[in-house]
């Protein structure tokens, strides 16, 4: 499984995902879009949205911190 | 039966926390998330002991110190309080909790812009969170929207990447009370202030191409990609609000000890009717109503 989440360095949302990965011991690639033009054309293509988090959990989409999704598409059980 | 249950871990909720575990207290702190508005501040400059980090570090600190005392914040949504006899019951949406004194510091929330294309426009150009997304507007052209503190910091925050930032502000003057902050703002060259502009309209194709106000009953257009809201809060206090007296803004009237219309409701934090709504002075507001509390329980027996 591949896990991309795009961040920005100040946003508290990121924060808390990226804490949710570390809980559950799941592998992430972070990519600051802050500093990083590419990247975030890349991440507003994928999700369509000017906001951040964006997470890409084998190429499913998901925007911000929603812990249900999350877990639903890392298959983790409630 | 709990001493005290606390409602909310923002600053106030926290600092409450941190009294009752040292007073040796039969206690929970329940909250859907850790941190509160003051997670959500860019710089915090005015917290006594820590002049410069941002409100994300500050919470960091604050669950450090809850550690030191092995507080677990209970991360459940709270449906409604109830009063059983001269108790309580909180409820949420898995247990209830039975207490004889309650601390409610469940905040508030940023207040949603209700115009045309606001909703349409969320996350597609129209942001709530200076912090997070300004940084997908550099080189852009944005406007906030508020004319308080928050919209002045958010608007430091975007010039130090976008391009311009409109202000568009309702009345006929800014009413930030920051006025350090309120100068950094308007000494920047990319800042305009436009006052007595009431938002009309957010439109766009895929994304937020500009905004409609109207200004001396005419109505105006400015072409932004960015379109950041602060426009104050709605307190959180519809859980409580049959059993404490609300004043008109729905805060909590609550007395200097920190004390409501309902004997065993306590309140602290930015919704309570008191002035100032800063982590700092709801930090202090937590103590004080658990201090109350205390001797309420105390007193109970």
């Amino acid at each position: 499984m591949t896990v991309k989440i795009y961040t920005t360095p100040t946003c508290p949302w990121c924060k808390k995902v990226k804490e949710f990965f570390k809980e559950n011991n799941i592998e992430y690639e972070e990519i600051d879009v802050a500093s990083n033009q590419e990247a975030q054309k890349e991440m507003i293509d994928k999700s369509g949205q000017m906001s951040v988090p964006v997470i890409d959990i084998d190429g499913e989409i998901i925007v911000g911190y929603d812990v249900e999704k999350l877990k639903k598409a890392l298959n983790i059980g409630a | 039966m709990y001493d005290i249950i606390i409602i909310g871990a923002g600053a106030a909720g926290i600092t409450a926390a941190i009294y009752a575990a040292r007073a040796n207290l039969n206690f929970e702190i329940i909250s859907k998330d850790v941190g509160g508005l003051t997670l959500w501040s860019p710089d915090i400059e005015n917290y006594t002991g820590y002049h410069n980090l941002t409100g994300i570090d500050l919470v960091e600190k604050f669950k450090e110190h809850m550690a030191d005392y092995k507080i677990n914040v209970k991360e459940e949504t709270i449906t409604k309080v109830e009063k059983k006899d001269d108790n309580f019951i909180v409820k949420t949406e898995k247990e209830e909790y039975e207490t004889k004194s309650v601390v409610i510091a469940s905040g508030s929330s940023p207040r949603k812009l209700e115009v045309e294309g606001a909703d349409k426009f969320e996350g597609k150009g129209l942001a709530y969170c200076a912090t997070c997304d300004g940084p997908l507007f550099a080189g852009k052209d944005v406007v906030v929207i508020g004319g308080g503190d928050s919209a002045l910091a958010a608007a430091l925050t975007l010039i130090q990447m976008t391009n311009k930032v409109y202000i568009l502000n309702l009345t006929e003057e800014l009413t930030g009370k920051d006025k350090a902050l309120s100068e950094k703002v308007l000494k920047s060259e990319k800042v305009e202030v436009i006052n007595n502009a009431k938002s009309k309209e957010v439109f766009g194709e895929e994304f937020v191409t500009g905004i409609k106000y109207e200004q001396d009953g005419q109505e105006k257009t400015l072409d932004v990609q960015g379109v950041f809201v602060e426009i104050g809060h709605i307190r959180n206090t519809d859980i409580v609000k049959d059993l404490v007296e609300l004043n008109d803004k729905k805060e909590i009237v609550t007395d200097k000890t920190g004390a409501t219309s309902q004997p065993g409701i306590f309140a602290a934090g930015d919704l309570t009717d008191l002035p100032g709504k800063q982590s700092i002075i709801a930090a202090g507001d937590g103590s004080r109503a658990l201090l109350s509390a205390f001797a309420y329980v105390s007193k109970k027996g």
